[in-house]
């Protein structure tokens, strides 16, 4: 398969996301820490055929999360991530 | 704090089958039932995970087809090399069991809001999330202009395609047959590009929503057409499948 074909969006984590923030956030948006672009978590390219989860921004390609789960933990890097902003559940756009 | 109260709230709950409707030969419908499941917006997907005796968990997530305020159902395509798509649409039966968890997505759905015509645009299974949305517009007999940009490998392969055969007034259904046509087939016959979109798609001016799903390759061909016709990116929200299954 080739790379492009295993790119996935943010929508393919939400609930992933969900476990880990307890709302939903494919529809808050975030901004990318290299870029400074602005977008819904839901367009990230994400990637999850590696042993974690990995989001980048859509703009510049930087990565803006990664996730790598055990049985017994959970692993999050937000580092790429300049902020999310996260809108309640009625007045998402 | 509302916050608070949302934490925890996705809890996997025990899901039984409780009808199945074939599709075509390699998608099926399962209707399901799951105690304290509290509905979902048009457009969102669930979790399925299947459990073996060994333990050994698979997770895949799927696209909800039922409208708002219908029994939850599931669309699902059979994958080669599939660890949960060939149980499910080749296997599960009425009273088997297994879990779920949602609804999930807060981006990729429509509520039937608002007054701008809507372009859906499907490219396979891709149609299922679609699928939500079309009917919540006919159940809620709203009037919004929606259209229907729909590609299939072949006639066979066309989900749901008695239902969009008698669209709902103001629903317009474009077709397109990629690999194989029937005899006096009056639809397009090609995979999807920009002179098709320049034909389906209304103008940019008239400010439409936009909702594509399909595979990544899928998804990219429509956006950038649509892009190129002067969709403002932001105005077209996508979903992307994986081969994943």
């Amino acid at each position: 398969m080739r790379v492009d074909e295993m790119r996935l969006d943010g929508n393919a984590i939400g609930g992933l996301l969900i476990e880990l923030f307890g709302t939903d956030l494919t529809g808050s948006m975030g901004v990318c820490a290299s870029c400074g672009a602005r977008g819904h978590v839901a367009t990230l390219d994400v990637y999850v055929h590696a042993p974690g989860v990995v989001g980048r921004c859509r703009s510049c390609g930087a990565v803006m999360i990664r996730i790598v789960r055990s049985e017994t933990r959970t692993w999050l890097d937000l580092s790429g991530t300049r902020t999310i902003e996260i809108a309640d559940a009625a007045a998402l756009e | 704090m509302a916050g608070a109260a949302l934490l925890g709230r996705l809890t996997w709950l025990a899901a039984e089958v409780v009808d199945a409707v074939q599709e075509t030969p390699r998608v099926r419908t399962l209707v399901l039932e799951a105690d304290g499941w509290d509905g979902h917006r048009a457009g969102q997907h669930v979790d399925v995970r299947l459990t073996a005796e060994d333990g050994y968990q698979a997770e895949r997530s799927y696209s909800i087809a039922s409208a708002p305020g219908e029994p939850l159902a599931v669309t699902v395509e059979e994958l080669e090399d599939g660890e949960v798509s060939p149980y499910l649409v080749s296997e599960a039966h009425e009273g088997d069991r297994f879990e779920i968890r949602g609804p999930i997505g807060g981006y990729f759905v429509w509520d039937g809001s608002g007054e701008p015509p809507v372009l859906l645009i499907a490219g396979g299974s891709g149609v299922v999330p679609l699928m939500s949305m079309i009917r919540h517009r006919a159940r809620t007999g709203s009037r919004t202009p929606t259209r229907l940009l729909y590609s299939s490998r072949s006639y066979e392969d066309v989900i749901y395609r008695a239902e969009l055969d008698e669209p709902a007034d103001g629903l317009e259904v474009f077709q397109t047959l990629t690999r194989s046509q029937p005899p006096g087939w009056a639809g397009y016959a090609r995979r999807i590009d920009a002179e098709m979109l320049g034909e389906v798609a209304w103008p940019a001016a008239e400010e439409p929503r936009v909702f594509v799903c399909g595979s990544t390759r899928f998804v990219d061909t429509a956006a950038d057409g649509l892009v190129a016709m002067g969709y403002p990116p932001q105005s077209i929200r996508t979903e992307r499948f994986g081969a994943t299954g």
